[in-house]
């Protein structure tokens, strides 16, 4: 059967199971394992009524393994055998799943594969392959979550916060395996946005559509990181940017502005503007302003100091930067870069260095380390030729 | 989630509080360890936070490239060798507070007299691919 039409059921089947008295963890576990036996028997004989005949399989699984535990308690314990009622969900199953699968009583890492689990309708396998864990942690993983959320009471709603925490960890993932992260996340946060009319799921969803429109740019073709200034503005998506900045005026009009709606916001004047030299950074850095105001963030007090240096020049970044935690990642690489356009090319260069050792991916420590070359490489040039006239 | 390598040293790291070479503890102290070290990484499988452990052979050999059309030279072992890795084992936790305690639970482990080790692990955070977010 069809892979995606397959994962797409996934949620509104787990919500059958549940409504037909069936536990969150069995039924979850059910329709999971009526999946991948989708995905084995292949599409010889594809099903006219998918979602019926995903339903049929997930209960039968579902009672199998009922019955296979109602007899080995009797076995066992000789007890009769207790099946813990889970919440009903409502009309919409994917928003209560989405709640359910974000639990703020979950650690960040086990929501992340519950979600992609039971609302991305992901296997374990390709969740564990994404993630470069074992299989089995990644199943002892999704079963502690399970069984965490078995304890508690869940007839309350979530915390929609924690919800979009969770979407925007899986979309800043990237890549992984054959799975491609960031465009599930896009998927599970188009579908949340479609049932859910909080201006915040908006934000999230326009941030995720203007950061992919630029996503082929990002990289070289030897796959090195290409900085924003020096980006190909070409080929970015410009159907993803207009879709973007469409869902965030009508996000920003309702006038309830939150965290993501301002990211959206600086992504969006990034993607405005025709070259780097043109980008409305006396802007950005209000939209900054906002953004601290909302967070209090560290980091986006880092990220703002990189938008005073361009709106006001690098020795007024330099200032900003003085008010910012200097063990914060990524500080020595914003130092570096206020540095070189201050024309302190020596100090640059080191900070750049420095910057490389703290890095905390490879793409990244080998940009850094290659800005460290280069800024050398132009300080010996300046030593190899002198100027013939005085500064 | 961020990923660990905890490195255990034959040689290289500060002296253990329990400083004993296992090739003079009692046949049970060995067991009691084997069974310490086989145990922790069982709770991490259940945790859902292993990824991996092995051990080495402290027989390393260095080898070079002595250019193109000759074989490679090889060198060593060197008794001198001022770091020699034990083995390792590669975890997936939520946060480096996690990883500290995992790395100080492993440092537990029993060796001579019975008496923990406590032995100096090295904690290394891996590098990750490329965050879709980095502006």
């Amino acid at each position: 059967m069809n892979e995606s039409l397959l994962r797409e059921l996934v949620p509104a089947v787990i919500g059958v199971l549940v409504r037909r008295g069936a536990d969150f963890a069995s039924a979850e576990d059910a329709v999971q394992e009526a999946v991948i036996r989708a995905l084995q028997t292949g599409p010889d004989d594809p099903p006219r009524d998918p979602k019926g005949w995903l339903v049929a399989a997930a209960w039968r699984k579902f009672l199998d393994a009922t019955r296979a535990e109602t007899s080995r308690r009797e076995r066992e314990l000789a007890v009769e055998h207790e099946r813990p009622t889970g919440p009903v969900p409502g009309a919409d199953d994917s928003l209560w799943l989405y709640f359910l699968c974000a639990h703020p009583s979950l650690s960040p890492g086990s929501a992340v594969a519950l979600t992609l689990r039971a609302v991305g309708g992901l296997t374990t396998r390709q969740i564990a392959t994404a993630y470069l864990v074992p299989e089995a942690t990644m199943a002892q993983r999704i079963s502690r979550a399970k069984r965490r959320l078995a304890g508690l009471p869940l007839d309350r709603p979530g915390d929609p916060a924690t919800v979009l925490r969770v979407l925007y960890l899986v979309f800043n993932e990237g890549y992984g395996g054959d799975i491609d992260l960031a465009a599930e996340a896009i998927r599970l946060t188009r579908q949340l946005a479609a049932a859910s009319d909080e201006p915040e799921v908006a934000g999230l969803l326009a941030l995720m559509l203007l950061h992919h429109a630029r996503r082929s740019s990002r990289t070289g073709p030897d796959g090195r990181l290409v900085p924003l200034a020096e980006q190909d503005r070409t080929r970015w998506d410009t159907t993803l940017i207009s879709e973007g900045v469409t869902i965030l005026q009508a996000a920003l009009a309702r006038d309830r502005l939150g965290e993501y709606q301002a990211q959206a916001a600086i992504a969006a004047l990034h993607a405005d503007a025709p070259t780097a030299a043109e980008t409305d950074w006396v802007q950005i850095v209000e939209w900054y302003d906002e953004l601290l105001r909302l967070t209090g963030s560290p980091v986006v007090r880092l990220n703002r100091a990189v938008a005073v240096g361009e709106a006001d020049g690098p020795r007024a970044g330099l200032a900003e930067l003085n008010t910012v935690d200097p063990d914060l990642p990524r500080y020595a690489a914003v130092h570096a870069y206020l540095l070189e356009r201050a024309g302190d090319l020596e100090q640059a260069a080191d900070r750049y260095a420095a910057a490389s050792r703290t890095a905390t991916s490879v793409p990244e420590r080998d940009h850094l380390t290659r800005e460290a070359a280069r800024v050398r490489e132009s300080l010996r040039r300046r030593t190899e030729q002198p100027t013939t006239f005085t500064e | 989630m961020p990923k660990y390598l905890l490195l255990k040293h034959y040689r290289g790291a500060p002296a253990s509080v329990n400083d004993v070479p296992m090739d003079q503890w009692t046949p049970e102290e060995i067991t009691a360890h084997v069974r310490y070290m086989e145990d922790f990484a069982a709770r991490l499988q259940t945790s859902g936070e292993y990824v991996d452990h092995r051990a080495l052979s402290p027989q390393g050999t260095f080898v070079r490239s002595d250019g193109e059309g000759r074989p490679p030279i090889t060198d060593g072992p060197f008794a001198e060798t001022k770091d020699l890795i034990a083995g390792w084992m590669l975890i997936d936790v939520e946060t480096y507070e996690r990883a500290l305690e995992l790395a100080g639970e492993l440092s537990e482990a029993p060796g001579a007299g019975g008496k923990p080790i406590r032995e100096w692990l090295e904690l290394r955070p891996l590098l990750t691919a490329m965050p879709t977010v980095t502006e």
